[in-house]
């Protein structure tokens, strides 16, 4: 009980002392806020940024462990995509890889209303959204029905929906495919062409300036084959109005702890599956597998930078607390008088200390967070990079707040050490 | 069984580079419950140092000081503390309020160190005090916006609020005009006497100590009881302290020195 009070007492003195000299412990403040709010803002500037060049990074090479798989022939021969995919699916549904996917970049020929444009496009496998962490502005990733559907299914980038005109998803926009064979169609839809419907937009950075889609690999297949068909063509790199050939790769998303093994496996089975001549390559590529921590000298340097913040503000705070507990001794010494043991005079500073320096703590952590969520700083990290902009670090949030009460705990206890060894009737009487 | 009583107490320092240098020499010193004790002395008489001892701030050098009969080297360093919050009351010269604090909040500071309901009614507590010195009407009142006799009246209200059993006076009227002052000791007085505690006042003014029933003056560290300290200006009666205010109400004897005195 005695203990509860001792506490309650310690805080309510510590209190008052802030509330009573609150013009110079407001100024002695704005250090430590201004120190816990460049250290919040540091680390969660460096947290977000470490987040987006993840996020990135997990954008263009899949998330850790991402296998990717190459195969070709040794003896300069084409590598039969049929017998290469069907031994690719044989080793998915083998090891139950939930996810898996064929990448195929190639042009596609899309009408514009100013004119038909070569349009860069990747087609992949219904799983590809979630393995590259694809964000959409509007409508959805495909379905897994999707690969059913007559008309192809498109995912388009913001500037390929610009020139559509932005329509609505829900109207279930089209664009006819191939259109470079007849120009002048009143339908505007070829012979050999097909019409695909838009079912997804996807952000463009600040640098993109050219469309760009996705398509399931399935229904390029049954594109490429049906204007084969017409022209009597069986290779895509020979379709005029189709682009080039596609090169086809394969990814795989598996368990970070498996992937070792899962690589040897992988390659021995496609080896295996394809026959003598075959090459096949398995590697990974994503952030995880580099060696070391990628953002290990990220962190050190705004590790560095944060505690070298945090001590400029708390040499100011000791600075301060010490000059005021010099010119708190009579108090002091009133307080002993009247039955304020050593430890509780100790505690009672500290404390002032440490209760001043959290509430500065979370006023600093609020400015850091309103700067950091702020469009003008995001505009300035992201550099339109970053579309899916990550939330304000909660580590970086703690970090200022546990900075604080430690600053403070520190800044108090050389003023504290003062304040036990006054002499109390010396210090009351003189 | 007395209150407070020091024994042969001797307090030495030894100031650097100096020859040891004896503040109290064989101080004793009873108080009962209910005493009422005047001490003058002029200045570097040591009244300092035996405010310390009698506010159990220091330990003597050598002697012996016991509270309720036990000696005070028994207590650890923070019972002597938390004995002195609940214990004892102090009354300052200069009043010593905490400044930028209300009357209540001065009043109320001794409370934060006590326990149990008493902690937690401090506020109650300390308003219901600071209305019987009559300063109900004065609550949230900062000491600057207090008149003299006002703010000696919050630091009695402070030193008595936990009611203590001795009180210590240092100086009590040394900042007051001379109504006030008569004013300030009939409070402390009547507030003494309703709660029997027991008083040390330590003054320059004889007016102030004739209040007492008994008469100590401290001189080079040597406290002797004196009949009437109105006439110390002119004498001192070098005589040791009794063991017990009983005995000392029998005829000591008495050895007279003639000298000019500052009380």
């Amino acid at each position: 009980m005695r203990a509860v009070t001792a506490v309650v007492g310690a805080l309510l003195e510590a209190w008052q002392e802030v509330r009573v000299h609150r013009t110079r412990v407001l100024l002695s403040l704005v250090g430590v806020a201004v120190a816990v709010c460049s250290l919040t803002t540091v680390v969660a500037l460096g947290a977000i940024l470490q987040q987006a060049n993840q996020e990135l990074s997990e954008r263009s090479s899949g998330r850790p462990a991402s296998l990717n798989v190459s195969a070709y022939r040794t003896d300069g021969g084409t590598l039969d995509v049929e017998q290469m995919d069907a031994a690719w699916s044989q080793v998915v549904a083998r090891y139950g890889v939930s996810y898996a996917s064929r990448v195929q970049t190639t042009t596609q020929l899309v009408p514009f209303p100013d004119g038909v444009v070569p349009v860069m496009t990747q087609a992949v496998d219904q799983p590809y959204g979630e393995m590259h962490r694809v964000q959409l502005t509007d409508g959805e990733w495909f379905s897994t029905l999707d690969g059913e559907q007559f008309a192809p299914r498109l995912i388009v980038n913001e500037i390929f929906w610009d020139r559509m005109g932005r329509p609505p998803l829900s109207s279930h926009p089209v664009v006819a495919l191939g259109g470079q064979s007849v120009p002048n169609a009143s339908s505007g839809i070829p012979p050999g062409g097909v019409v695909a419907v838009v079912v997804g937009v996807t952000p463009s950075a600040t640098w993109e300036t050219e469309p760009s889609m996705f398509m399931l690999t399935s229904q390029l297949q049954t594109i490429q084959d049906a204007a084969s068909g017409e022209r009597g063509s069986s290779s895509a790199a020979e379709i005029p109005g189709g682009g080039g050939g596609p090169q086809t790769m394969y990814e795989m998303w598996v368990p970070p702890e498996i992937s070792d093994q899962l690589t040897e496996l992988v390659k021995r089975d496609l080896a295996a599956a394809l026959g003598d001549g075959a090459d096949v390559q398995v590697n990974r590529n994503d952030w995880g597998s580099y060696a070391g921590d990628p953002f290990l000298v990220t962190r050190l340097v705004v590790g560095g930078i944060a505690v070298l913040v945090l001590l400029l503000g708390a040499l100011g705070l000791v600075n301060i607390a010490l000059v005021t507990v010099k010119q708190r001794v009579r108090e002091i010494g009133i307080r002993r008088s009247f039955g304020a043991t050593a430890s509780r005079v100790f505690f009672a500073v500290m404390m002032e200390s440490v209760v001043a320096t959290v509430v500065a703590g979370a006023v600093g952590v609020i400015v850091s967070i309103l700067v950091v969520q702020s469009p003008a700083m995001r505009d300035v990290i992201g550099q339109g990079m970053i579309s899916d902009f990550p939330p304000f670090p909660v580590d970086a949030a703690i970090t200022g707040l546990v900075a604080a009460t430690l600053v403070g705990a520190v800044a108090g206890l050389l003023p504290a050490l003062v304040a036990v060894r006054v002499k109390v009737i010396d210090a009351i009487r003189y | 069984m007395s209150l407070l009583a020091l024994r042969e107490v001797t307090r030495t320092v030894i100031p650097q580079d100096q020859p040891a240098l004896t503040i109290l020499n064989g101080v004793n010193l009873t108080i009962e419950p209910g005493d009422h004790v005047s001490i003058v002395g002029r200045s570097g008489s040591g009244k300092s140092t035996l405010l310390n001892m009698l506010g159990l701030l220091d330990t003597p050098t050598s002697g012996e000081i016991t509270f309720d009969d036990r000696p005070v080297k028994q207590y650890s360093t923070a019972q002597r503390d938390r004995l002195r919050g609940s214990a004892i009351g102090f009354v300052f010269q200069q009043f010593n309020l905490l400044p930028g604090r209300t009357a209540l909040e001065n009043v109320t500071m001794p409370l934060l160190y006590a326990s149990g309901r008493t902690f937690w009614r401090r506020t109650k507590i300390a308003a219901e005090m600071l209305a019987l010195v009559g300063l109900e009407h004065r609550l949230n009142s900062l000491p600057d916006r207090l008149s003299g006799g006002e703010q000696q009246r919050v630091a009695i209200a402070r030193s008595l609020v936990r009611g203590p059993r001795l009180i210590l006076a240092d100086e009590p009227t040394g900042a007051l005009d001379l109504d006030t002052g008569q004013s300030v000791m009939e409070l402390i007085d009547e507030v003494a006497a309703r709660t029997g505690a027991a008083q040390v006042v330590i003054t320059h003014d004889p007016a102030i100590a004739r209040r007492a029933r008994r008469h100590f003056r401290l001189d080079r560290g040597v406290l002797t009881a004196v009949d009437d300290p109105s006439l110390e200006p002119l004498t001192r009666r070098d005589r040791r302290e009794p063991a017990s205010p009983a005995e000392g109400s029998s005829a000591p004897s008495e050895t007279i020195v003639l000298e000019r005195g500052d009380a």
